[in-house]
């Protein structure tokens, strides 16, 4: 046997097969990255250069898009227009050579804001739920546990959006339409599920000599729970929390039907920036730009957890 | 330091009676085995003891002082695990300080005593590593200096040594006696390996299917079992057992065994005619040319000093241990003796020792 046939590794994969698999995840990446990639150029084409054909790569970077989605304007006339003062700051400036006046602030920063209370508010709530219950369905001998656990299951079996109209009719009778408590139980709801199942797995990799050895020193058991579960869950409970957080972030459906002046999210926020003033599609790339940020930087903080976590704690240390 | 006292404890998981009226003391400072085969009920008692499980029914009394029912954090007992329970994310001093944290003791008197437990243990050096770094029989001895920096009344080790390597664990073997003999800890130590249980053990409780059938010194145990269950489980290799049909006078010398008499202790008991059986240690077989009985050489283990020799007999395969130097050749036909003032007897129905004059050598437990 030659040297290099002894180096020879069953297990691991040969330099071409390594090779050939980091192609095929660069490859992946650029197709999935494309769109994003996408919109992030779009945000800061002129309204012109984003409906060119054939499309620009290459274009004069311009703030109009970003302009237009914190702002709104209204078209004047020229003699108007001179009638005015200096243009104040860059965005009426970009205006005014538009023939329009910014008459005032969009509704973009109170969408925002409203989905970050929103998605945050029912993430925490979600994991905090599912965490304890998954503990209780880990630890104790709950009757019909199986059941309990098949039916929470069960709840996401149909698409959230099939029960719209019940939930619409519920929340204008009990005054949860357009509120953003109502929209924080909708999507805790929908992900208390999740967070219970993804965290069951979680919780029941910890072993309970943990627990045991705390109430022995002299710990509660819900003392034990916090002290000495949770840090152990943290990886469980970083993923499950990702996963809570871009559902509802994301969420279009309900939140097009249930809100609409006080507690609108983003998500239907932007498509109306469409109609405002012709299809300005720089301002609606924008307005995505910007509201991919909070997840982006969620996820990166996170992101130490979740590698480990996206496999579900199937390899233990 | 106290005296564990556990009365007709009883534990059912639904149908599944774990725990059979189980009855022990343990005195103050001694150290008790339980051993037992898996799912023979020792770990569901030992976790009884240390209020992790509540009993179906029985009382368990800490010097004295009934908890049966008390919470675990409690009964001021100090539990080690097969798994260590370390907290991997927490460092060796946080983790052997965690008892005293919860117990509201101030830092500066909390590191003391830590600081204490490590000299014991020998781990000073490693106050300040993370547990993920340590080896096996390190983690050990944090997990043992968790429970001693308590001071608790007593020590409840669940197979603590199960997790480690043979070699680890023999030298873990004589600290954890060396520590129990310094501390005089009263001390439960449930294992499944007799060799850890005869090395330390003051008592050895031997459990099966949730009962307790015998409990007594580890001599006792090895040399009087009162059941062919201890018999069998203790000793390596286990003990042969001879099948025959015969009957018993109080005051016997010896039982027939085919067409030979066979010496035995004296009975103490009259038995009518039944299937019993006649229990022997492998190194109390004897090879002699008038042997009673006869077999051919089907084998032998060598171990060093001494060999295992097995020998196909008309009651099935006999070992005997013999001095490594004798030659045996596979085939040659043996006649066997018996030491007589060491075997047993047994009522094979009921698996019971026969009372004989053996038994009155040592105590009963």
């Amino acid at each position: 046997m030659s040297a290099s046939n002894a180096a020879h590794s069953v297990v691991e994969p040969s330099t071409g097969t390594r090779r050939f698999a980091g192609l095929l995840v660069i490859l992946y990446a650029i197709i999935t990255m494309v769109p994003l990639i996408w919109i992030v150029l779009t945000s800061f084409k002129s309204p012109d250069d984003a409906i060119s054909y054939p499309p620009k790569v290459l274009f004069k970077p311009s703030l109009e898009g970003y302009c237009n989605v914190f702002t709104t304007r209204s078209r004047q006339t020229q003699e108007f227009i001179q009638t005015l003062g200096p243009p104040q700051g860059l965005c009426d400036n970009i205006a005014r050579s538009r023939n329009m006046v910014v008459a005032g602030p969009s509704n973009y920063v109170p969408r925002f804001i409203n989905s970050l209370i929103i998605a945050f508010g029912s993430t925490v709530l979600a994991v905090a739920l599912g965490t304890l219950s998954a503990y209780g369905f880990s630890r104790f001998r709950v009757p019909l546990k199986d059941d309990l656990l098949f039916f929470i299951l069960s709840t996401r079996m149909m698409p959230p959006i099939a029960v719209a109209i019940p939930i619409y009719l519920m929340y204008r009778t009990v005054g949860l339409s357009d509120t953003r408590l109502g929209m924080i139980l909708l999507y805790t709801s929908v992900n208390v599920s999740l967070a219970v199942w993804l965290l069951k797995g979680f919780i029941d990799e910890i072993p309970r000599e943990y627990e045991e050895a705390a109430m022995i020193d002299g710990y509660t058991r819900f003392q034990a729970f916090v002290k000495v579960v949770l840090p152990q869950a943290t990886t469980g409970i970083a993923a499950t929390a990702i996963f809570c957080l871009i559902f509802a972030w994301n969420e279009y459906a309900f939140a097009v039907l249930l809100t609409s002046g006080n507690a609108q999210t983003a998500p239907p926020f932007i498509p109306i920036i469409i109609g405002e003033g012709g299809q300005d599609w720089p301002a609606v790339a924008a307005g995505t730009t910007i509201f991919l940020v909070p997840i982006v930087v969620f996820t990166v903080l996170l992101r130490k957890h979740l590698l480990r976590g996206i496999t579900f704690g199937a390899v233990r240390k | 330091m106290a005296q564990i006292r556990v009365e007709a404890l009883n534990k059912s998981f639904g149908e599944f009676h774990a725990v059979k009226g189980a009855s022990f003391t343990v005195d103050d400072g001694q150290f008790l085995c339980l051993l037992g085969p898996s799912g023979c009920g020792k770990t569901t008692t030992l976790r009884m003891i240390a209020g992790l499980e509540l009993p179906t029914s029985g009382t368990i009394r800490l010097d004295g002082e009934d908890v049966t029912m008390n919470r675990a954090s409690a009964r001021d007992i100090a539990f080690v695990f097969q798994l260590f329970a370390l907290y991997p994310h927490m460092n060796v001093r946080r983790n052997i300080g965690f008892p005293l944290k919860c117990e509201g003791i101030g830092a500066v008197e909390c590191d003391r005593r830590v600081v204490e437990a490590a000299r014991i243990l020998r781990i000073s050096h490693l106050l300040d590593r993370s547990v993920s770094t340590l080896t096996g029989g390190d983690r050990q001895r944090v997990a043992l200096g968790r429970a001693i920096v308590r001071k608790p009344k007593c020590f409840l080790m669940d197979e603590p040594l199960g997790a480690l390597d043979t070699e680890m664990r023999e030298a873990m073997i004589q600290e954890l006696r060396a520590l129990h003999d310094r501390l005089g800890a009263t001390t439960v130590y449930v294992t499944h390996d007799q060799l850890e249980a005869m090395a330390m053990a003051d008592l050895i409780a031997v459990m099966n299917n949730g009962v307790v059938e015998q409990i007594a010194s580890p001599r006792d145990i090895y040399d009087r079992p009162v059941s062919l269950f201890v018999a069998d489980f203790i000793g390596s290799p286990a003990m042969n057992f001879l099948p025959f049909r015969g009957s018993l006078q109080a005051g016997a010398q010896a039982i027939r065994l085919g067409d030979r008499d066979v010496a035995i202790p004296t009975a103490r008991e009259a038995l009518v005619e039944s299937d019993l059986v006649l229990g022997v240690r492998p190194e109390h077989v004897r090879f002699s040319d008038s042997g009673m009985v006869r077999g051919e050489i089907y084998g032998s283990e060598y171990l060093g000093t001494t060999q295992i020799v097995t020998v196909t007999t008309p009651y099935g395969a006999l070992k005997a241990r013999s001095p490594a130097s004798m030659p045996f050749r596979i085939g040659m036909n043996v006649g066997l003796d018996f030491r007589p003032d060491t075997l047993s007897l047994f009522d094979q129905g009921s698996g019971r020792a026969i009372r004989t004059a053996l038994h009155e050598g040592g105590k009963h437990g």
